[in-house]
């Protein structure tokens, strides 16, 4: 579907991009992660055929975007970071406008069944809320029936309800054999909605992989924590629980590669009563600790 | 769709947006029909001696429909392209298979249809409320003006484009251009009280062109079908020069952010 090696951009001198590769196979949900200024929306301007590159081979659907003609962009549906569509229209008409652009596109009243604005058809664009502004842009991007899709942050700025209408609009399409190229800030998205995510940082691709495996996370050990108890804890306890024991702001802390083990040892010393186990939690390290760490900590601007 | 079906979409939602938003019918429809009303109460038993004797009504008819077309293609075209620059509806449209010669078609369209409108409305408001002959054997030659005066307003409304910086700008540039022109071309103030030097200045622009042309079209006195060849061929001048500015610096992508 998509395939980008050695993808180079500069702007009046700085290298915005310098050399990504890329490769998105049909039908995943392929999540591009980074910080601001990493390179994500050059590259994806580049893919998307806005954008000329300096240097690299770049095909999306079989061809350069550079040389990109009705065909190939009636393949192709986008949402873009910033836009609004025309206020003086309504959810319907505005649709009936994008679908007289291409030569099959989708039924009108279903694609807003679709994307869940059938009660605001005949509503005027501008009276829309925000999120269902964003859900009238996407139903704009299905609207000529693409193979492949680019979400470019598609619920920023979304409550935390309309975030997850957006969710089941987006996993929908992977339902419907679509491609989609996502890029976004938030990794519980990433997590929820992508088969696949690679992560940009400063103009290079730092690791891709699934959001289960990505950077080491799958082989990463679990962190259990709970309250230090005010007895103590005994070495023997610790040995037989394993794992590396440490302390942090009044709570103890074990990282395991074998959750059950030490979990089964905890567990069993404080159903005898020897232990407390205040405010005990398991965590694995979620795609956020993962990314932080991959692009530098908490630098994101 | 493709071809002719294509632009006739275009063209019948800029229809639809254009007559659902109050800013522009009020600018471009009843902004020129309020001038006509003011100007002509105002001056409308006067001769102008110089221009072989006709009422003032007579004159103002045509510098209405001038400041009339002018807004619907030029002023109407920067502010709308801009809005739609900025809000990201420029871009969103390039990334379908609308070519973009059937966008500016559909755009054209748009000015043409509301500029015969108020050649229509205007003409008719002169003829009922002043007298004022309607054009018989100049209607080829008004025609002609009509077509190529929309086309160089509307290449000159998406050159400007460019050199507008966001939506809240737009307004003020185009009217810092226009405005003054309409003055400095006699379509607001008969040409006989401006001075040579003045009026040798705005021959520079179109306006003025554009507005000989109408005169010409309304003056009763004028005998044959009234082609101001020399006049046209400037304004098709400046339709030339607006096409080639736009094709340089228009562009599709957001300028701020």
């Amino acid at each position: 579907m998509i395939s980008v090696r050695g993808l180079h951009k500069s702007y009046g001198g700085v290298e915005a991009v310098r050399g990504v590769d890329l490769e998105v196979e049909r039908g995943e949900i392929f999540a591009f992660l980074g910080p601001n200024g990493a390179g994500k929306t050059t590259t994806v301007s580049v893919l998307e055929g806005y954008l000329d590159r300096n240097d690299g081979y770049v095909s999306v659907l079989g061809r350069d975007p550079a040389d990109a003609d009705r065909a190939w962009r009636s393949r192709i549906g986008f949402v873009l970071q910033e836009c609004r569509m025309d206020p003086l229209l309504n959810v319907r008409e505005t649709l009936e406008l994008y679908a007289g652009y291409y030569e099959r596109p989708r039924s009108v009243p279903e694609t807003i069944e679709l994307v869940g604005l059938a009660e605001k058809a005949e509503a005027r664009a501008g009276k829309l809320s925000g999120g269902q502004q964003r859900r009238l842009d996407v139903a704009v991007a299905l609207i000529g029936d693409p193979e492949l899709l680019f979400l470019d942050e598609p619920t920023t700025g979304f409550d935390p309800s309309a975030r997850r209408q957006a969710w089941q609009v987006i996993g929908g399409l992977r339902d419907l054999g679509k491609t989609v190229f996502l890029t976004t800030h938030y990794m519980d998205e990433a997590q929820a909605l992508a088969d696949r995510v690679a992560v940009i940082s400063a103009g290079v691709i730092v690791a891709a992989g699934t959001p289960d495996d990505l950077g080491g996370r799958g082989d990463a050990p679990t962190q259990i924590s709970f309250e230090a108890p005010a007895t103590g804890l005994s070495e023997e306890m610790k040995r037989a629980a394993g794992g590396s024991w440490s302390g942090e702001d009044g709570r103890v802390v074990v990282r395991t590669t074998d959750p059950v083990r030490a979990l089964h040892e905890l567990t069993g010393q404080a159903t005898n009563g020897d232990l407390a186990l205040d405010s005990l939690e398991v965590r694995r390290p979620s795609l956020e600790d993962v990314y932080l760490e991959l692009t530098g900590g908490g630098r994101d601007q | 769709m493709s071809g002719l079906p294509l632009v006739f979409h275009q063209f019948r939602f800029e229809q639809k947006v254009f007559w659902r938003s109050p800013a522009a019918v009020f600018f471009t429809v009843m902004f020129p029909v309020i001038f006509l009303l003011i100007f002509s109460s105002l001056f409308g038993n006067d001769t102008i001696e110089e221009l072989g004797g006709i009422k003032t009504t007579v004159y103002y008819v045509p510098g209405i429909i001038t400041l009339a077309v002018v807004s619907a293609s030029l002023v109407s075209t920067a502010i709308r392209l801009t809005e739609l620059r900025e809000s990201g509806r420029l871009k969103r449209v390039r990334g379908t298979p609308l070519p973009p010669w059937a966008f500016v078609a559909g755009r054209f369209g748009n000015a043409f249809t509301v500029s015969v409108l108020m050649v229509v409305l205007v003409t008719a408001i002169g003829r009922v409320l002043y007298d004022v002959p309607i054009p018989t054997t100049t209607i080829p030659a008004l025609l002609l003006t009509l077509l190529v005066g929309s086309f160089t307003f509307c290449t000159l409304g998406f050159a400007l484009t460019a050199f507008i910086p966001n939506e809240e700008a737009a307004p003020a540039v185009t009217n810092f251009v226009v405005l003054p022109l309409y003055f400095l071309s006699g379509v607001f103030i008969p040409q006989n009280e401006i001075p040579n030097g003045v009026l040798n200045f705005s021959s520079i622009f179109p306006i003025r062109h554009f507005f000989e042309c109408f005169l010409t079209a309304y003056d009763p006195v004028t005998t044959g079908a009234g082609f101001e060849w020399g006049h046209l061929g400037i304004l098709a001048a400046w339709g030339l020069v607006g096409l080639l500015l736009s094709l340089r610096f228009f562009r599709w992508t957001p300028r701020s952010g």
